[in-house]
């Protein structure tokens, strides 16, 4: 009888299958490591052999460094790749441009480990594949049932009103360096805004990145080219870090805001000093959390990252074995 | 529904006044009759529910959902309203959403169980959690966004875009007005005439004083041009007694006359008085004021007992009259006006209502000398000196030249930064809000500081800079948006801060709560170890207590 355990099981340096001896986004170096997608929580440098899509493997040669590991493998979507006795496909998971579900197959036994995942439309990377599985392995950052984001476009829509309604001020939208960031900027484009914007330094090299993936961001500056007045009635994208850095008083009277889907909860907005908080996020809401459990009906769901007991207690009710993985080093990400 | 949830969510999270203006100001231009009246009415309190209590709205959740995850989602988010319009499950297609004047309407006329049922219906049919909380916050009462009434006015003021509109021709419109205002809104507009605002019992907008500038403006003056009075520790406030109606307003028109009713009865004949409301309290000659901690004990409250008012009683200290019967007076001279508040305060004899006295000087220097060290008895405890020119009339708002504030000097100490904590708007890359102590004796015999106070201004923008730069290189933990600050006998920073007055205080650790706290400088020089002791505000309060 074969057991899911046996096939994947958690260990402090990540989620290790044991059949094919290598780990699924390892915290801690390892031999060989499969890895989901380019935050750094997830990908991190010094692992042996990394199997990943290429733009994955791009951000992280950008970030680290093109010896971020011994060797490197490329994995298109869709197509498996053999190690030792499992088969791993990697999945598009619609999170950040080259993000992957890895879906494990052996002796008959199919496992999906979602990594960070969300089921609404992004312009910057392809969208999430259901894959039919006996076990579901899912993130659950956003697993409350307070976490309901809205429809990206009205809170870019909110953005632009604001930016209308106060031309003598900047806007400074805090983003995730990575995927956030050229996210919002696509949102914008679509949403008609075709004057240049401003990103931090920190994105720079991301940005690039991107359109080199063929995601055309429209004309950007650099946050440093213009004076201070020149800003007035600009959108200027920085890492959340930024915002209340010493940084963001080159700006006029900027109105502070930030695309996350903890903005989503007031009191986080307010302690941050976020004037206008964009509820905008790369992960899966509530819904799109029990919706995708609904949709796929796995034999079991195994809940890694987040809020687990939330997300365990829905499945139960729904009729769906779960269990909490309680990986540990997997940051808030938007958080920072 | 939409656009003023948006208004909320957006007012409650600026800080900056002209920031929530032009929110409100597009909000009203933006929005046809009568949704923005009823947004008005609701931003100035005049538009208040509590059709649903808290237990209801948990109720009602509770058989939504499982109680667990509402349990533990209420945990996360700590705010009931605002976890319930988060997990509210969505009922796609279960109705259309109310625009605000339908809730408003119906919250009108309903029976309490109608209302929950429509409440209910409501929250079902809306598509978004800002909404939801828009409108549990309406049905709850209280918006609590960080808007005055007279700001949401002010506003209203400036959505006329043909005419100028002063925000007191609002204010003084504003008790003869009903929601949803569509007549203000077309006057606003230059749609059709100014209401009238010929209704007894109104509010009359106030005449506010400028701070005098001693080193430019007295030579300017002529000491013989100006009446000085003595500036009172209390509240402003309008009494007023014409057509039958009595009412007692604050300086910006919200009625207090329930909180007041051993002073709101005190005219006997028609009138409109200008004045300061304190705790008076008979003494071997005439009224004396009571301290400024006796008036709070009166403030804010909803219901008063004749066992409070006996311990704690109001008094008007009257200092201009604007009406007399039917008379308007504001059009004449100080003076003019004067010589009938005295008159009519003497008809009233009433124990609760006394003059505000002149103080006779024939120079400046004697003025200041005089201000510097007040005559025995209430001047003691005065703030200042109040100069008012004679031949001014009264107008609203606060024109430059006919009066003029002088404020005591403040007091003054040394106290070494504790703590800094992020601000916001403009200043949220700034830690600019400060706590400061002062040494005392700790429970092993150590000299230790005490926090006594915290202040946010009083300091320039290079300066702010400066102590910025000092928190972050001086810090020993952080909390969230605070910092604790290196403060040794010989590392430290110290301010002399300044502060109106003090008053016993139960919620400081130290037991004194300084009055308008400011930065007066900033003692980069000084050694943190030789800041003042905390016996020396203990000595200073015992002696404004003692006077």
């Amino acid at each position: 009888m074969i057991r899911p355990q046996d096939l994947l099981c958690p260990k402090p340096e990540g989620l290790y299958c044991a059949p094919g001896d290598f780990y699924i986004d390892p915290v801690r170096p390892v031999a060989r490591a499969v890895i989901t997608h380019g935050h750094s929580d997830h990908a991190r440098a010094g692992h042996g052999a990394v199997l990943a899509t290429q733009a994955t493997l791009d951000i992280m040669a950008e970030r680290y460094g093109l010896g971020f590991a011994a060797a490197q493998q490329v994995a298109a979507y869709g197509e498996a790749v053999d190690r030792d006795a499992v088969a791993v496909t990697l999945v598009p998971a619609g999170h950040v441009l080259g993000s992957a579900q890895v879906v494990v197959r052996w002796k008959g036994l199919t496992m999906v480990v979602s990594g960070d995942y969300k089921r609404r439309r992004d312009p910057t990377c392809a969208a999430f594949e259901p894959v039919p599985c006996d076990v579901f392995i899912s993130e659950a950052t956003f697993a409350l049932p307070v976490f309901r984001h809205p429809a990206d476009a009205g809170e870019i829509a909110r953005l632009l009103r604001s930016v209308a309604q106060f031309p003598e001020r900047a806007h400074l939208v805090g983003a995730y360096a990575l995927g956030k960031a050229q996210r919002i900027i696509r949102l914008l484009r679509e949403a008609g805004w075709a004057r240049p914007i401003y990103a931090h330094g920190a994105l720079e090299r991301l940005n690039a990145l991107y359109e080199r993936h063929g995601i055309d961001l429209g004309p950007l500056e650099p946050a440093t080219s213009a004076t201070k007045r020149d800003f007035a009635g600009e959108i200027i994208i920085a890492p959340p870090s930024a915002l209340q850095d010493r940084w963001s008083r080159r700006f006029p009277d900027p109105v502070s805001a930030f695309a996350s889907g903890w903005m989503q909860v007031r009191a986080r907005a307010r302690q941050r000093g976020v004037e206008l908080p964009l509820i905008i996020s790369d992960h899966a809401d509530w819904d799109e959390l029990t919706g995708t459990v609904e949709e796929l009906r796995p034999g079991e769901l195994w809940i890694t990252h987040g809020r687990e007991e939330a997300l365990a207690r829905w499945a139960e009710l729904h009729g769906v074995p779960a269990r909490a993985l309680a990986l540990v080093g997997y940051e808030e990400e938007d958080d920072d | 529904m939409r656009a003023f949830a948006e208004l909320l969510d957006r007012l409650s999270l600026t800080a900056s006044r002209n920031a929530k203006l032009r929110l409100v100001r597009d909000y009203l231009r933006e929005t046809p009759d009568p949704d923005r009246g009823w947004a008005l009415a609701a931003l100035t309190g005049d538009l208040s529910f509590s059709a649903a209590k808290p237990a209801f709205i948990r109720k009602a959740v509770e058989a939504r959902m499982d109680p667990q995850l509402f349990w533990w989602s209420y945990d996360y988010v700590g705010d009931l309203a605002e976890t319930v319009a988060l997990v509210w499950p969505r009922r796609p297609g279960a109705n259309r959403e109310p625009e605000l004047s339908e809730v408003v309407e119906a919250l009108r006329t309903a029976t309490r169980p109608e209302v929950q049922r429509l409440i209910e219906g409501w929250l079902d049919a809306m598509d978004e959690p800002r909404e939801r909380w828009a409108l549990l916050k309406l049905v709850t009462g209280g918006l609590r966004v960080g808007m005055t009434a007279r700001l949401a006015k002010r506003a209203a003021a400036e959505m006329a875009e043909t005419t100028r509109v002063e925000p007191a021709e609002i204010e003084e419109l504003w008790h003869a007005l009903h929601a949803p205002y569509e007549d203000l809104f077309a006057w606003l507009e230059g749609r059709s005439e100014k209401p009238s605002s010929d209704n007894p019992g109104r509010f009359r907008p106030v005449m506010l004083a400028q701070a005098i500038d001693e080193a430019v403006d007295f030579a300017k003056l002529d000491p013989a041009g100006y009446a000085a009075e003595w500036k009172w520790d209390g509240i402003r406030v309008q009494l007023v007694h014409e057509g039958g109606v009595r009412r007692l307003y604050t300086r910006t028109g919200d009625d207090i006359s329930r909180t007041f009713p051993d002073l709101v009865d005190a005219l006997f004949e028609e009138g409109v008085i200008d004045g300061e409301l304190l705790v008076l309290r008979a003494g071997p000659t005439g009224n004396q004021v009571a301290s400024f901690a006796d008036l709070q004990q009166r403030l804010n409250r909803k219901a008063v007992d004749a066992k409070l008012m006996a311990r704690y009683p109001a008094g008007l200290r009257a200092y201009d009259i604007l009406a007399e019967g039917r008379d308007d007076t504001r059009t004449l001279s100080f003076a003019e006006r004067r010589k009938r508040l005295e008159a009519f305060v003497a008809r009233q004899a009433s124990p609760r209502i006394d003059l505000s006295p002149l103080q006779p000087f024939a120079s400046w220097p004697e003025l200041a000398g005089l201000r510097a060290d007040p005559p025995p008895g209430d001047p003691q405890v005065a703030e200042g000196i109040m100069l008012k020119r004679w031949d001014s009339p009264y107008e609203a708002g606060r024109p430059k030249g006919p009066w003029f504030k002088w404020k005591r000097d403040p007091f003054l100490i040394d106290a070494v930064l504790m703590y800094a904590q992020r601000g916001h708007g403009k200043r949220s890359s700034f830690y600019s809000d400060y706590t400061f102590g002062t040494w005392t004796e700790g429970e092993d015999g150590q000299r230790v500081l005490t926090p006594v106070g915290k202040a946010y201004f009083g300091f320039t923008d290079e300066e702010l800079k400066a102590i910025d730069k000092y928190v972050r290189d001086n810090t020993v933990e952080r909390f969230g948006p605070v910092r604790s600050v290196r403060a040794e006998p010989n590392h430290g920073l110290v301010f002399e801060v300044a502060f109106e007055g003090l008053q016993r205080s139960g919620r400081h650790r130290s037991g004194v709560a300084m009055r308008f706290p400011r930065i007066s400088r900033i003692r980069w020089d000084k050694p943190p170890g030789e800041a003042d002791e905390l016996v020396t505000l203990e000595r200073m309060l015992a002696q404004m207590e003692g006077r």
